[in-house]
């Protein structure tokens, strides 16, 4: 039992010529230590969906529970619950601030009330982990490359530890080295430390490979929540709201349309690798432990 | 949060307010501001109301849009009041302490909050119904002739409207990375006044980076369409007055003449 959001609806600009219904009646549990994609087409509502999630924005009606406990509550410290759910928003670059990496990274830290060595510590392993080189660790933050800063930007929300880390398209412009990075370290942080990671992305493809549940978000409600295998089925249906399937589903898809017997529930690479080989050559390609 | 706070704060609405060419409306505005510092009498006042509150209601803006600019002056309107209440010299009606109250001291007060209630009601018709681009469109217009004598009038406008422009992209702006920092643990409500100032360093340096990065793409891209300057530069909605326009422009004058009348043979109680 990690964050229930109960009935949330948001609307921005209530009572005036622009309002307009962000979410509408969301309900999602997430569970501690699952790894959840959320996507959905823009102005689908999942960037209000995620800022609801550490009390950044409030409700309009409906109630969030964390831990069993409602972060609405007049009690509730919404600043531990930040400590607690960590959220790296779109270009996050666009925050840095401090006149070194270093500095920057211990900001988070240092507001925890850690002290300064503790801060620097955590500011340490989490640079260490986004893979930055150490000789950068004292250069502005403003001469880095565009990834080396989304990456200081992402290390300075790991460096607080949080137990749920929500990413908003952490790779949006990034080179495909880049993002390849970006995700396996999101990956590696999950596997390693056990926590919940919430991805949105546009990437169908990046979605595919990680997540083990995808939220599928539509004009503010949820649209589909399951694993990748049972949402891209609807590809059809994810088409019409202005979203796609991976690009492996569709060939595996006319491939059984045209006669072969193949899985079309595969929505990797390497799945679809060995479901065509099984169709193709009656060998089992991940019993006999065929790889690559 | 912040995204609630509106500047130029346009109210979009099919009146034919709206559709008044934007340099009716400034001029209409300052017939109007005149009005209000030289009417004298109730008669006046009555026809000045009657005016303001109906074009209020051709509007079609919602009333209680328009009162939310008055929150703003509210303390300069007890101010004002004050001030007259007490200060004005004149034979005394009620005093106590050091305090006296005069007639015209009561006259006063009463009359500066009718005028500073009626001049942000009247001015606030003008910047809900009219985008701010109209605005700097007919204000460009209309002080075109300036420009004979080289005033860069085509260069003010530009820079007006750039900046109106970016005043709502800078507000969301500030509302990221507001909300980026609260994410990692900032402050910006408690602590005493230094505290506060030094919680907005974490806010105000990203904000001035692309603030900077706003303006050179923007200069770029300006440049890339080849922008350079007024000169020959042609509209793609030049303004033009419709029948409405010079019917508007009548009764506007129209109404200035009869206050002025009020004032020259119905001058009283005032």
């Amino acid at each position: 039992m990690s964050i229930i959001l109960d009935k949330v609806n948001h609307i921005y600009s209530p009572g005036t010529a622009y309002e307009i219904q962000a979410l509408k009646d969301v309900n999602l549990k997430i569970e501690d230590g699952q790894f959840i994609g959320i996507i959905g087409h823009t102005g689908s509502g999942k960037s209000t969906l995620i800022q609801h999630l550490n009390g950044l924005m409030k409700a309009t009606s409906g109630a969030i529970y964390f831990h069993g406990k409602d972060i609405y509550d007049e009690d509730f410290d919404l600043r531990e619950l930040r400590n607690r759910v960590g959220l790296v928003f779109q270009y996050p670059e666009h925050q840095l601030f401090e006149t070194t990496i270093f500095d920057d990274v211990c900001f988070g830290p240092k507001n925890q009330g850690l002290s300064k060595e503790e801060a620097g510590l955590r500011a340490f392993e989490a640079l260490r982990n986004v893979g930055m080189p150490e000789e950068l660790y004292y250069q502005s933050p403003f001469d880095l490359s565009g990834g080396q800063k989304r990456r200081v930007a992402i290390a300075g929300v790991l460096a607080m530890k949080p137990e749920v880390l929500i990413l908003d398209e952490p790779t949006a412009g990034l080179d495909p080295a880049g993002r390849d990075e970006i995700l396996d370290l999101v990956a590696r942080m999950h596997r390693e430390r056990g926590i919940t990671v919430i991805l949105v992305s546009h990437s169908m493809e990046d979605v595919a490979k990680y997540v083990q549940r995808i939220v599928v978000m539509n004009r503010g409600s949820v649209m589909y929540d399951g694993t990748p295998k049972e949402v891209f089925r609807h590809y059809k249906e994810l088409e019409a709201v202005g979203l796609a399937a991976p690009q492996v589903t569709y060939l595996m898809n006319e491939l059984k349309a045209y006669g072969l017997k193949v899985d079309t529930d595969a929505t990797t690479i390497a799945e679809a690798r060995a479901s065509l080989l099984e169709a193709l050559t009656g060998i089992d390609s991940q019993k006999n432990d065929f790889h690559r | 949060m912040l995204r609630d706070i509106t500047l130029g704060q346009y109210y979009p609405a099919d009146s034919v307010i709206h559709k008044l060419d934007p340099r009716v409306k400034l001029f209409a505005t300052m017939l109007y501001i005149v009005s209000l510092f030289c009417f004298k009498g109730i008669a006046a006042l009555l026809v000045i109301s009657l005016f303001l509150f109906a074009v209020i209601r051709i509007s079609k803006v919602p009333f209680k849009f328009m009162v939310k600019g008055l929150k703003a002056i509210m303390i300069l309107m007890l101010i004002t009041a004050l001030f007259n209440l007490f200060l004005t010299p004149g034979e005394p009606v009620v005093s106590f302490w050091i305090f006296k109250i005069t007639a015209e001291g009561a006259k006063n007060a009463v009359l500066m909050v009718i005028r500073l209630v009626y001049l942000i009601l009247g001015t606030s018709i003008m910047t809900l119904t009219t985008t701010p681009n109209q605005l700097t469109d007919g204000l460009e217009k209309a002080l075109m002739p300036l420009s004979k004598i080289g005033v860069p009038v085509h260069a003010i406008a530009m820079m007006m409207s750039i900046a109106l422009r970016f005043i709502p992209i800078l507000i969301e702006e500030t509302d990221k990375i507001m909300k980026a920092q609260m994410a990692r643990g900032a402050d910006f409500e408690s602590g005493n006044l230094v505290q506060k100032v030094k919680n907005m360093i974490p806010l105000l340096v990203p904000l001035f980076v692309s603030a900077f990065r706003r303006a050179d793409d923007l200069a770029m891209a300006m440049e890339a369409r080849c922008y350079n300057g007024g000169e020959g530069r042609t509209k793609m909605k030049p303004l033009h007055y419709e029948n409405r326009d010079r019917a508007a422009y009548l009764i506007i004058v129209g109404y200035l003449v009869v206050v002025l009348l009020c004032r020259r043979f119905l001058p009283f109680p005032m």
